[in-house]
């Protein structure tokens, strides 16, 4: 990690590693009275720890100059690890989650394990910390095969990586301390939240600067993707954490917008945030690894470009569905509801394309789990996408809305199109990264593809049997005219799928326990002896600054 | 002129549709136009040039 960096580079780091050090200090010293001070020390000791690594290596040989010559991975092997590192911890926290809705004894007595702490725990786990980091570092991986380029920059993708881990950490670890924002997947509290955007701007910059060297002329489709997902999720990100806080050295701060404006810019949020951060930076990886282990392009290019622009447009405007049957107005739920149906038609046009180039190759799909993973995505999607369209519908949202229908809904996209994409794509470029010639074991992607799915399907199929249960006992009148169960009569039904719910996600974390220890294997596999070519890319013609 | 609600929904139901439906059309016709054709497949294809020897 640090041999690859010049000395100035590691200077450079080390000033970065005392700033963060210092910033730690500064917030813990001043928020020493409020759980703002745990943050402070959380980022002051990282600062120590990663000076401490960088001093260790400072007067190591400086690294081969050839190196520029090179794609710069080291990064992205860091990503794919941590990822699943995430997916395991994150998944297991879910299930935990899923276990104390059917004894809910299981918080031991203890404020940090309740559900309403625990919950986001495991949303920001997964979603943040698992598909973040996959998105970092598949983009990494994309942007420079498809460019011919090496990352503009040795430095930056390590302030990318750890920057956002790092919010990552603070993310979970302040939820079990108390602190939130109250907004849904939007929880981090402004001094986390000003941290992400240093990070997420690095990214950007990283992002351009390198596509600004690429060899290529046209910039494969891709990278639009990744490129929408990190532009997009910064606005997002910026626009709903406008906040005060009640002082520089508390953790609390009160949201600019109130009332049915903060609801509206909450769920434009949010809703974004499924189109960017769990939709586009995701095609972008299937765009790519699926027409590479299928060994065929993609069927339609034309398709992918005029979906890219279908998503990205229509999106903006469906977060009001999320709000029917509010204060907000009637006119606006009515255009979030059009924008979401109109949606479907790109989202099945990028299902589509994805199945129709796996069209002639369905022996592969048969006999390669990895690119069954990906075609089991692509369904889920298409099958996801229609559902949410579907939901959408202001009368179909009265049965469905605030009951467990959501939350399979939001399952069948998380476990079935997002993880099912990532584990396709991470057995398919891990060989290539570490040159391997294929994975640690091939039974144990068999494996954990059967229990990924299965798991899947059973918590998808308990969470729409609970959610249409609830959803008909929650509107059911008795002959008098009063509602014909009480909200705990409802409950009681519950208990059954909530078991079953809880079986399932238990599968799924057994296959990402197997996925981490299958990649970890294969890292200590022995290298192919000749490199591949293709990790190769062309010199540069001009010299690339530094 | 006021820019309160009625203006703002008055101008999002206007022209809000003449600059989405031109957006539209501009992507189609962008990935339609014949001279592009070339480059599109190219780029579809660009992505398993390195493929060779790297995996069944």
């Amino acid at each position: 990690m640090i041999s690859q960096l010049t000395r100035d580079e590691r200077s450079s780091a080390m000033i970065l590693c005392a700033l963060l050090t210092l910033f730690g200090l500064a917030l813990g010293i001043v928020g020493r009275d409020d759980v703002l001070g745990w943050h402070g020390a959380l980022l002051a000791f990282a600062g120590l720890a990663l000076l401490f690594v960088v001093m260790r290596g400072y007067y190591d040989p400086n690294p081969d100059p050839d190196r520029i010559t090179k794609y710069y991975d080291d990064p992205t092997k860091v990503g794919v690890i941590v990822s699943m590192m995430w997916l395991v911890f994150a998944t297991f926290v879910g299930d935990w989650v899923a276990w104390l809705l059917v004894y809910p004894e299981l918080t031991f007595d203890a404020g940090w394990s309740s559900f309403g702490r625990l919950r986001p725990v495991h949303t920001t786990g997964v979603i943040f910390g698992f598909g973040g980091n996959a998105l970092i570092a598949t983009s990494f991986h994309v942007l420079q095969r498809t460019s011919r380029a090496r990352l503009a920059g040795n430095l930056s993708p390590w302030v990318v990586l750890i920057g956002f881990n790092l919010f990552c950490l603070m993310a979970v670890t302040g939820y079990m301390l108390g602190i939130t924002a109250s907004k849904e997947y939007a929880e981090p509290e402004w001094y986390a939240d000003i941290f992400l955007v240093v990070v997420w701007v690095t990214y950007f910059a990283l992002y351009i600067r390198t596509l600004a060297r690429r060899q290529e002329p046209h910039i494969y489709v891709a990278n639009w993707y990744f490129l929408a997902f990190i532009l997009v999720v910064a606005i997002l990100h910026i626009v709903n954490n406008l906040a005060v806080p009640v002082s520089l050295a508390h953790a609390k701060s009160y949201s600019l917008f109130s009332g049915v404006q903060d609801a509206m810019t909450q769920w434009w949020y949010g809703h974004n945030a499924v189109a960017f951060f769990l939709t586009s930076g995701f095609l972008g990886m299937l765009y790519y690894y699926l027409p590479r282990r299928a060994g065929r392009p993609i069927f339609s290019y034309r398709m992918s470009i005029i979906s890219f622009w279908g998503i990205t447009f229509l999106y903006m405007w469906a977060g009001s569905h999320h709000l029917h049957y509010t204060a907000l107005p009637h006119w606006v739920q009515t255009l979030g509801m059009t924008f979401s149906i109109v949606l479907v038609v790109p989202s099945w046009a990028s299902a589509g394309n994805a199945l129709l180039t796996l069209n002639g190759a369905w022996e592969k799909v048969r006999d390669d789990a990895t690119l069954r993973f990906m075609f089991v995505a692509a369904v889920f999607y298409g099958l996801s996408t229609f559902e949410g369209s579907f939901m959408a519908i202001r009368p179909v949202n009265s049965l469905s809305h605030y009951t467990d229908w959501t939350v399979g809904h939001v399952h069948a996209g998380a476990l079935g199109w997002v993880a099912m994409i990532t584990f396709g794509a991470f057995y398919t470029l891990v060989p290539m990264l570490w040159n391997r010639e294929r994975m640690y074991s091939s039974r144990l992607i068999e494996a954990h593809f059967w229990l990924a799915l299965s798991g899947t399907v059973i918590y998808v199929f308990a969470m729409w049997n609970s959610g249409i249960v609830q959803g008909l006992m929650w509107r059911a009148y008795a002959e008098d005219g009063t509602l014909a169960y009480s909200f705990i009569d409802s409950l009681n039904e519950m208990i059954p799928y909530y078991f079953a719910r809880a079986v399932g996600g238990f599968l799924f974390f057994l296959g990402g326990v197997i996925g981490l220890y299958n990649i970890w294997m294969t890292t200590r596999m022995p290298a192919l002896e000749d490199p591949p070519v293709y990790d190769l890319p062309p010199v540069f013609e001009t010299e690339p600054a530094e | 002129m006021e820019f309160d609600h009625n203006f703002f929904v008055g101008f999002a139901k206007s022209y809000g549709l003449f600059y989405m439906m031109a957006f539209f059309f501009g992507a189609v016709v962008y990935a339609y136009w014949p001279a592009n054709q070339e480059k599109f497949d190219q780029a579809a294809k660009s992505i398993l040039d390195e493929d060779e020897g790297a995996q069944k």
